[in-house]
C-alpha cells in the first residue's frame, strides 16, 4: 500500500523543465545573460502552461476517438488559449531528435534541413492516397462471430496454445457464450438446478472436433480443390488455408488429410499429389493464426517421407522428384526453425535421421540427395559441421558412379543431382570459410573428386556475393516479418532463388517462402487420394511410418511383410532420446523406414496396397491415443 | 432574443420561470464580447419582461442584482429600470456588496478576454447553481489587481499558520480512522475536498514549499478516481497559476456536496469543535454543501458508486423535480391494408398474428401515458406527408422487427471506414439506416448511401423551371440523375467535425466542429444552409430532436445550447457544467435533454423552463456517450472508465453498472424495444448487454426509501451478453435498424 502511494506521489511530482534549457532558448531568440532567478521562474511558468496545453490537447484527442497525441490536438489546444498554433509540425509517426553536446551541455533538438524548392517543385508528386472508403461485414449473426478474414482469428495462437496443454482450463470466448446460453436454457427448464447446471456446462471440455456444414462444406472444397486438376483452384484453395483465420478447428482434419495421402501416394508413386500435399504443408504453415504444433506429429513424418523416400514417382529417370525434395527440404528446415525447442528436439533428432541414412552406405542416390538437401537446408552451420567434412567420400561415391562401369542409368541421376546439390550447397558455405586466393589443387587435395569443380563454384560465388553487395548497398532494408527468421540463414545456399538479396554482414534475407516445385513433368490427372489400389508395378518403396508408442510401432511392420523380414532393411531408425524430449505424457516417436525388395513380385504388391491402411490405422490409433492423453474428455472426436 | 423566445409558443414564456435570469445574464455577457452589441439592448428587455413573476427566491434577488448590476456598468439605463420594475425591487437594492460581485464579475469578463468564456460562466453557475451561493457571494472584496481570481479565491485570503495544516489535516486522518467502522467509510469522503481546498489555500497565499509538502504527503490517500484532478492541482504551484485556471475555479465555485448521515455528521461536528480544529470547520463551512440525511449510515461501496464528479455528489433536492418521462403520443395514421407486401404474406397465412398486433400498437398509442407531458408542452413541428409515409414505413418495418432478448441476440453489421487516415471523428445513421455520414478530422462531412439508391442533387433552378409541376413523380424529377454517386463530400467547417447528426426526416445533417460553429447542411443540394454560431469554443456534440426542427450542442464552454433550425440564436442555454460539455442527447419525448460533461456529470436539462432537473453522479472520467431507452425511462452513459451506467429518470437515481469494457466507450443504444443495449468501445469491441434484466433485477423497494440509496450487485458478468472484437477498429457508433439489426461503425486503424 505504501508502495503504491510512494508512486502515485512520484508520478504526481511535479517535473519542471531544467533552467538550462531556459538558457539555451533564450539564447537562441537573442536573449543573452538571463539571470538564474528569472530562468527558475519562467521554467516553472513555462512547465506549467505546458501541461495546461498538454491537457486541453488530451481533451481533443479523445474527441478525436484516438489513443495517440498528435500535434494537431496541440495546434487546437493552443488556438484555445489563444495562442497562435505552431504550423509546420505535420503528425508523423516518429520525429528524430538529434542529440548535440558541448561545453557541458547537452541538447536535443529537431533537425530542420534547408528544402530547395525547385527540387520539391521537381519532383514528381506523390501517388494520390486512397480515398476514404465503406465496407460491411458481419462483427456477428445472431451472437455468434463469423470465422472471416474482417474479423479477428476466433482463437489466438496463444489461446490454442493453452487449450492444448491445458485442455480443461480454457474456455474460448464464443464457446462460452455458447455454455452459458445453453446454461441459460436448460435452466429454464429445470429452475431450481440452474447454477449447477451452468457449472457442470462450463467444465465440459468442448469438442473440437465438431464441425459445422459450413466448415464440412469448406473442407471438402478445400481438399478437393488442393489435389484437384485446376491450378488456379488450387491457387485460391491454398491461399485460403494461409490465410483464414478461422482454419483452427479443421486443423486436426487438414493434418490427417495431409499424413494420409503422402502415406498412400508414397506407395503408388504419384508426384503430382505429394507436390500437391506438400504445398497443402506449407500454406498451413504460413497461416499465422494456427498454432501447428500439436500436429506436428503427423505434418513431419510426412515432409520426412517426401524428402527421403526413395521413389516418389513412377519414372524415376524421367520426372524431376528431385524438387520436391528440395521443397520438402525446406518445408522441414523451416518448421525446425519455427517449432524446434528445447523439449521437443526437433532440429536435433531431424538431424540425426538425415545423417543416419545417408551415413549409410546402402542407402540408394535418391534417399540420399534427401538427407543432403534436408541437411544443407538447415543452414550454413549445418553444412559446414556434417556436409563439409564427407565432401571427399561423397565426391568418391560420385566418381564410382560417374566413371565406373555402367550399372543403372538411375544411379548415374541420382549421382550427378547429388553432386550437383553439393556443389550448389556446399559452394557458398566454402567461399565464407576459406580465404579468396582459391587453388584448384588445394581444393582436390581437401575435398577429392568434388575439389576442382567446387573451386570453380566457389569463386563464382564469391563474384556473385561482391555483386549482389553492392546492389544491397544502396536500399535499407528492414526485417519486419518474424517468418524471416526462419529462412534467412539458409538463403545464401540458394542463389538461383531470385529474391534473395546478399548484405554484406552476412546477414542474408530472401522471402519467406521457399519456392514452389515447378509441375512434375507428367500432366497431372485428377487422383483420388484415398483409393488404395495399386497402379503400376512399383518395384521400390519407401514407407515411412510413425506410430507413437515403442511397443506397436514393430507391429505393424513385422506382421504385415512377414515375407519380406529377410529382406527388410531399416534404413533410418530414430530412437529419439526418449523422456526428456517430450513431455511427459507424450508417448515416444519412432521413425521406421522399411524397404521392400525390389524383386518384390505381385504378391507382394498386393500387400503392399495392403500396407498403408493397416499401418494408417495403427498410426491412427496412436494418434488417437496421444488425442486423449492430451484431453481426456474429448471422446466425441473422430479420426475422420 | 425576443424573437427567438417567439420561437417557442407564448404559453411558453408565461410558465417561464427561474432560469431565465440567467440565460439572459450569460447572453448579455457573450454581447460583452463585442460581437452583438446591438443586440444587447435587446436581451435586456426581453430579461425585462421575463420579469413578471414575483416569486423570487434569495438565489435569484442575488442573480437579478448581478443583472442589474452589469446592466448598469454597460449603460443600459433603460433596461435597468425596466427590470428592477418588473423585479419589484427597491430602488437602493443595489447595494455596494452586490455592486462589488456584480462588479467583479463583468470587470473579470472584460479584462481577460482569451479567458472570458470559462470565468464568465463559471461565475454564473456559482450565481445559479449553488442555492447557497447568494450568502457566499457578497462576503469579501479587497484587492483591485486581480478582480477574477479576488472574487472567487476571496475566501482563501483567511490566514492559518501554514505550518499546522499537516497537523490539522493528520488529526482529522488520525480521528477519522480510529472512528467506527460504520462512520469511517461516509466521513472518508471529507478527505478529497478538504485535501484540495487546504491546499489552494496554501498556493494562494504564497506558502510555495508548504503547500507542495502538504501535497506529497497526503496526495497519495485520495481515491484513484480523482487521479486526474490531482495531477492538475500538482501543476498548480503558484498564485498566478490560479488565475484562469478551469479546475480550481470550479472546485472554488462549486460547493463540493457530499451525503453524509446525521451520526456521522454529530461525530464529525464534535470532533472538531473538541479540538478547536477552526481552519478545518471553516473549509466545511464556506467550501463543503454536507447534505445529511437521516438513517444508517452508508457503507463504502455505495458512496464509491455516487462519488467521483468534480463537484461531489448530486444534491437529493436537486433530483425531486417532476420529469415527465413517458413518451408522447403518436399521430394516429391508418395504415393503407391494400399492399403487395401484406397481401403476400397474407397469402403465407399470417393475418390472424397481423391483426391483433395492429390493434394493440392503435390502442396503445390512443390511451396517453400517465408519465407523458402533454402533447403541447413544446411547439413540435408538424407533420408532413412525407413524414406520415415514412412513419408508415417505421410500423411496417417494426412488424418484422425481431424480438432480441438473452437467448436472441442481434446480428452485428460493421461498417469499417477504410484509409481514413484524416481521422474519422463522428459518425451516424439515419433512423432508417439508408445513410451514413462521417465527420472527419480534416473538416470534411461526408454522406454515403447504404442503399442501392445513389445519392443525386437537386437539378440547378433552371432547370427546376422546366418541370412539370403538376406531374405525380415530381420529387423524383426534381433530382438531376447526372449528380448520382455513392458518396458526397461536403466543405465548410474549418476545424475537425466532432458531432454530427441526421434529421429524422433525412432532409438534413448537422455538423459541429471544432471551429465553433454548428452547420446544417441540406441532403437535397448537398450545401451548408446555416452555420449556427454562438459557441466560441469547439463543438463536441450536436444531436436533432427526434421530431426535428429543434437541435442541441454543447462544446468546451461548459454550456449546452438549444437550438431551433430557424433562428440563428439559442432558444435556451443550459449552463451548470463544470467542464466541457461532452455530449448531448434528446429525449424520446423531446422535453428534455440529457448532456454529459468531463466534470463527471451527467445533467438533464428541461427544454421549456431551461432548468438543470436531474444530475447524476457516479461516472470516474468524463462522460463520452449518453442514450435514454425507446420508453424514455432510463438513461445509458458510458465514459473513459470503461463503465456504463445506467439511471432510472422518473426516480433519479442510479440502477445499475455495467463493467467490461477497457477503455472509452464511444457509442451506446438500445434495442428498438429496449430489451439490449449495445455498447461501442475504444478497446475495439463491441458488447451486448442485457438490460431488462438489470432493470428487472434491482428491487422496486429501492425506488421508495428515501435516502435514495441503492446497493448495486456486481453482476456485469452475467448482464453481459456477448462480446464482439474487430480486428482493429475502435467502434465510435451503434445503430439498431428498425428491424433490430445492429450497424456499428469505426474506423480502421492498422
Amino acid at each position: 500500500m505504501s508502495a503504491m502511494a510512494e508512486e502515485r506521489r512520484q508520478k504526481h511530482c511535479s517535473v519542471v523543465l531544467p533552467t538550462e534549457s531556459m538558457k539555451a532558448m533564450a539564447e537562441s531568440v537573442g536573449v543573452g545573460q538571463l539571470q538564474e532567478d528569472s530562468c527558475v521562474a519562467l521554467s516553472e511558468e513555462v512547465s506549467y502552461r505546458i501541461k495546461e496545453i498538454a491537457q486541453d490537447a488530451l481533451k481533443f484527442m479523445h474527441h478525436g476517438k484516438r489513443r495517440k497525441l498528435t500535434t494537431s490536438d496541440i495546434d487546437n489546444a493552443l488556438k484555445l488559449k489563444n495562442v497562435e498554433p505552431l504550423y509546420g509540425f505535420q503528425s508523423q509517426e516518429f520525429i528524430p531528435f538529434r542529440f548535440a553536446s558541448g561545453g557541458g551541455r547537452e541538447l536535443h533538438f529537431y533537425e530542420e534541413k534547408e528544402v530547395d524548392l525547385s527540387d520539391i517543385i521537381n519532383t514528381p508528386l506523390p501517388r494520390v492516397p486512397l480515398d476514404v472508403s465503406l465496407k460491411a461485414h458481419w462483427l456477428s449473426i445472431e451472437g455468434m462471430q463469423p470465422a472471416i478474414p474482417e474479423n479477428p482469428p476466433p482463437a489466438t495462437k496463444e489461446q490454442q496454445k493453452v487449450e492444448s496443454t491445458e485442455p480443461l482450463k480454457v474456455v474460448k470466448p464464443g464457446q462460452e457464450e455458447e455454455g452459458t446460453i445453453q446454461g441459460k436454457g436448460q435452466g429454464t427448464t429445470t429452475p431450481d438446478g440452474k447454477g449447477k447446471e451452468k457449472g457442470l456446462i462450463r467444465l465440459k471440455p468442448r469438442s473440437t472436433h465438431e464441425l459445422s456444414v459450413e466448415q464440412q462444406l469448406y473442407y471438402k472444397e478445400i481438399t478437393e480443390a488442393c489435389v484437384g486438376s485446376c491450378e488456379a483452384k488450387r491457387a485460391e484453395a491454398l491461399q485460403s488455408i494461409a490465410t483464414d483465420p478461422g482454419l483452427y478447428q479443421m486443423l486436426p482434419r487438414f493434418s490427417t488429410f495431409i499424413s494420409e495421402g503422402v502415406r498412400v501416394n508414397v506407395v503408388q508413386n504419384n508426384l503430382a499429389l505429394l507436390i500437391y500435399l506438400m504445398r497443402m504443408v506449407k500454406a498451413l504453415m504460413d497461416n499465422p493464426t494456427l498454432y501447428l504444433e500439436k500436429y506436428l506429429h503427423e505434418l513431419i513424418p510426412a515432409v520426412v517421407t517426401c524428402i527421403v523416400s526413395k521413389q516418389l514417382c513412377l519414372r524415376p529417370d524421367v520426372d524431376n522428384h528431385w524438387a520436391l525434395r528440395d521443397f520438402a527440404a525446406r518445408l522441414m528446415a523451416q518448421s525446425c526453425k519455427t517449432f524446434s525447442t528445447t523439449t521437443n528436439n526437433i532440429q536435433s533428432r531431424i538431424t540425426k535421421t538425415f545423417t543416419k541414412s545417408w551415413l549409410d552406405d546402402k542407402t540408394q542416390w535418391t534417399t540420399r540427395y534427401g538427407c543432403i538437401a534436408g541437411l544443407a537446408e538447415l543452414g550454413p552451420d549445418v553444412i559446414k559441421t556434417l556436409i563439409i567434412p564427407r565432401l571427399a567420400i561423397e565426391g568418391a561415391r560420385i566418381k564410382a558412379v560417374m566413371e565406373g562401369p555402367v550399372i543403372s542409368n538411375i544411379d548415374k541421376i541420382g549421382a550427378e543431382h547429388v553432386q550437383s546439390l553439393l556443389l550448389k550447397h556446399c559452394a557458398s558455405v566454402i567461399a565464407k570459410l576459406r580465404s579468396p586466393p582459391d587453388n584448384v589443387e588445394q581444393y582436390r587435395t581437401e575435398y577429392g573428386y568434388l575439389g576442382p569443380m567446387l573451386c570453380s563454384h566457389v569463386m563464382k560465388a564469391r563474384t556473385q556475393a561482391a555483386l549482389q553487395a553492392q546492389q544491397v548497398n544502396r536500399t535499407t532494408l528492414t526485417i519486419t516479418q518474424p517468418r524471416l527468421r526462419a529462412t534467412a540463414a539458409q538463403a545464401n545456399r540458394r542463389p538461383r532463388t531470385p529474391s534473395i538479396i546478399k548484405v554484406p554482414s552476412s546477414l542474408t534475407l530472401m522471402s519467406p517462402r521457399p519456392g514452389t516445385p515447378s509441375q512434375p513433368s507428367p500432366p497431372a490427372t485428377k487422383y483420388i487420394v484415398m483409393a488404395t489400389s495399386a497402379g503400376a508395378a512399383s518395384t521400390q518403396q519407401v514407407i515411412l511410418v510413425i506410430t507413437l508408442s515403442s511397443s506397436q510401432s514393430a507391429s505393424p511392420v513385422t506382421s504385415t511383410v512377414p515375407s519380406a523380414t529377410s529382406t527388410l532393411q531399416p534404413l533410418v531408425k530414430l530412437e529419439p532420446g526418449s523422456g526428456p524430449g517430450l513431455t511427459a505424457s507424450r508417448p515416444l516417436q519412432k521413425y521406421i523406414v522399411v524397404s521392400l525388395p525390389s524383386s518384390a513380385s505381385s504378391s507382394l504388391e498386393t500387400k503392399s496396397s495392403v500396407l498403408p491402411t493397416s499401418i494408417s490405422s495403427s498410426s491412427l490409433d496412436g494418434g488417437m491415443k496421444l488425442e486423449r492423453s492430451e484431453s481426456p474428455g474429448a471422446s466425441t472426436q473422430s479420426p475422420h | 432574443m425576443a424573437a427567438v423566445q417567439g420561437g417557442m409558443s407564448d404559453a411558453d414564456i408565461e410558465t417561464d420561470i427561474k432560469t431565465e435570469p440567467s440565460t439572459d445574464g450569460f447572453g448579455n455577457n457573450n454581447a460583452n464580447d463585442g460581437r452583438v452589441l446591438s443586440a444587447s439592448p435587446g436581451s435586456g428587455s426581453s430579461t425585462g419582461s421575463n420579469k413578471q413573476t414575483a416569486a423570487v427566491t434569495p438565489e435569484d434577488q442575488q442573480t437579478l442584482l448581478a443583472v442589474l448590476q452589469f446592466l448598469k456598468k454597460n449603460k443600459l439605463i433603460e433596461s435597468v429600470e425596466i427590470l428592477r420594475r418588473e423585479a419589484g425591487l427597491p430602488e437602493n437594492s443595489l447595494d455596494p456588496k452586490a455592486t462589488e460581485s456584480a462588479g467583479a464579475g463583468s470587470g473579470g469578463a472584460a479584462g481577460i478576454v482569451d479567458l472570458e468564456g470559462g470565468d464568465v460562466s463559471s461565475l454564473l453557475s456559482r450565481v445559479t447553481g449553488s442555492s447557497s451561493a447568494g450568502a457566499q457571494a457578497p462576503t469579501k472584496a479587497v484587492a483591485e489587481d486581480q478582480p477574477d481570481v479576488r472574487v472567487v479565491l476571496s475566501a482563501y485570503s483567511q490566514q492559518g499558520d501554514p505550518t499546522l495544516y499537516e497537523v490539522y489535516y493528520s488529526d482529522l486522518k488520525k480521528f477519522i480512522e480510529t472512528v467506527l467502522d460504520c462512520h469511517r467509510a461516509e466521513l472518508s469522503q471529507v478527505f478529497y475536498p478538504l485535501f484540495v481546498h487546504m491546499y489552494l489555500e496554501l498556493v494562494y497565499n504564497n506558502h510555495e514549499s508548504e503547500a507542495k509538502a502538504f501535497f506529497e504527503k497526503f496526495s497519495g490517500d485520495q481515491e484513484c478516481y480523482y487521479e486526474e484532478d490531482l495531477r492538475v492541482l500538482s501543476g498548480l504551484t503558484k498564485k498566478e497559476h490560479m488565475r484562469g485556471n478551469e479546475t480550481l475555479l470550479d472546485f472554488r465555485t462549486s460547493k463540493f456536496v457530499l451525503r453524509i448521515s446525521r451520526d456521522s455528521y454529530q461525530l464529525l461536528k464534535r470532533h472538531l469543535q473538541e479540538r478547536q480544529n477552526n481552519q478545518i470547520w471553516n473549509i466545511i463551512q464556506e467550501h463543503l454543501y454536507i447534505d445529511i440525511f437521516d438513517g444508517m449510515p452508508r457503507s463504502k461501496s455505495q458512496i464509491d458508486a455516487m462519488s467521483g464528479s468534480l463537484a461531489g455528489e448530486a444534491k437529493r433536492e436537486a433530483n425531486k423535480t417532476k420529469v415527465y418521462y413517458g413518451l408522447l403520443k403518436e399521430p394516429e395514421i391508418e395504415l393503407p391494408l391494400d399492399d403487395e407486401d401484406e397481401e403476400a404474406e397474407n397469402e403465407e397465412g399470417k393475418p390472424k398474428k397481423k391483426k391483433p398486433k395492429k390493434d394493440s400498437m392503435g390502442s396503445k398509442s390512443k390511451k396517453q401515458d400517465p408519465n407523458a407531458p402533454s402533447q403541447n408542452r413544446i411547439p413540435l413541428p408538424e407533420l408532413k406527408d412525407s413524414d406520415k409515409l415514412d412513419k408508415i414505413m417505421y410500423m411496417k418495418e417494426a412488424t418484422k422487427r425481431i424480438r432480441l432478448g438473452s437467448d436472441n441476440l442481434p446480428s452485428v453489421c460493421f461498417y469499417t471506414f477504410l484509409n481514413a487516415y484524416q481521422g474519422l471523428t463522428a459518425v451516424d445513421f439515419t433512423d432508417d439506416s439508408s445513410l451514413i455520414a462521417g465527420g472527419f478530422a480534416d473538416s470534411t462531412v461526408r454522406v454515403w448511401s447504404v442503399t442501392p439508391k445513389k445519392l443525386r442533387k437537386v437539378k440547378s433552378a433552371a432547370d427546376l423551371n422546366l418541370i412539370d409541376k403538376e406531374s405525380d413523380d415530381v420529387l423524383e424529377r426534381i433530382m438531376d440523375e447526372k449528380t448520382a454517386s455513392e458518396s458526397k463530400i461536403m466543405y465548410g467547417h474549418s476545424g475537425p467535425v466532432y458531432g454530427i447528426s441526421f434529421s429524422p426526416d433525412r432532409n438534413y445533417l448537422l455538423s459541429s466542429s471544432e471551429d465553433g460553429t454548428v452547420r446544417l447542411w441540406s441532403l437535397l443540394t448537398f450545401t451548408c444552409l446555416v452555420a449556427y454560431k454562438g459557441h466560441n469554443y469547439p463543438v463536441w456534440d450536436t444531436q436533432f430532436s427526434p421530431y426535428g426542427y429543434y437541435f442541441v450542442s454543447g462544446g468546451h464552454d461548459r454550456v449546452a445550447r438549444l437550438w431551433a433550425t430557424d433562428h440563428y440564436q439559442p432558444l435556451r442555454i443550459f449552463s451548470g457544467h463544470l467542464a466541457d460539455i461532452t455530449c448531448t442527447r434528446f429525449h424520446p419525448n423531446s422535453n428534455y435533454v440529457a448532456t454529459g460533461s468531463s466534470d463527471r456529470t451527467i445533467r438533464v436539462w428541461d427544454v421549456l423552463s431551461g432548468n438543470c432537473v436531474r444530475i447524476f453522479t457516479g461516472h470516474k472520467g468524463p462522460i463520452h456517450s449518453l442514450a435514454f431507452s425507446p420508453n424514455g425511462k432510463f438513461l445509458a452513459s458510458g465514459a473513459t472508465d470503461g463503465r456504463v451506467l445506467l439511471w432510472d429518470i422518473g426516480h433519479g437515481l442510479m440502477m445499475g453498472e455495467l463493467k467490461g469494457h477497457t477503455d472509452t466507450i464511444y457509442s451506446l443504444r438500445f434495442s428498438r424495444d429496449g430489451e439490449i443495449l449495445a455498447s461501442g468501445s475504444m478497446d475495439n469491441t463491441v458488447r451486448l448487454w442485457d438490460v431488462m434484466k438489470a432493470f428487472d433485477d434491482l428491487e422496486t423497494d429501492d425506488f421508495t426509501a428515501a435516502t435514495g440509496h441503492i446497493h448495486l450487485q456486481d453482476n456485469s458478468q452475467e448482464l453481459l451478453l456477448g462480446t464482439y472484437t474487430t480486428k482493429s477498429t475502435p467502434v465510435i457508433h451503434l445503430h439498431f435498424t428498425r428491424r433490430n439489426l445492429l450497424l456499428a461503425a469505426g474506423a480502421f486503424n492498422p
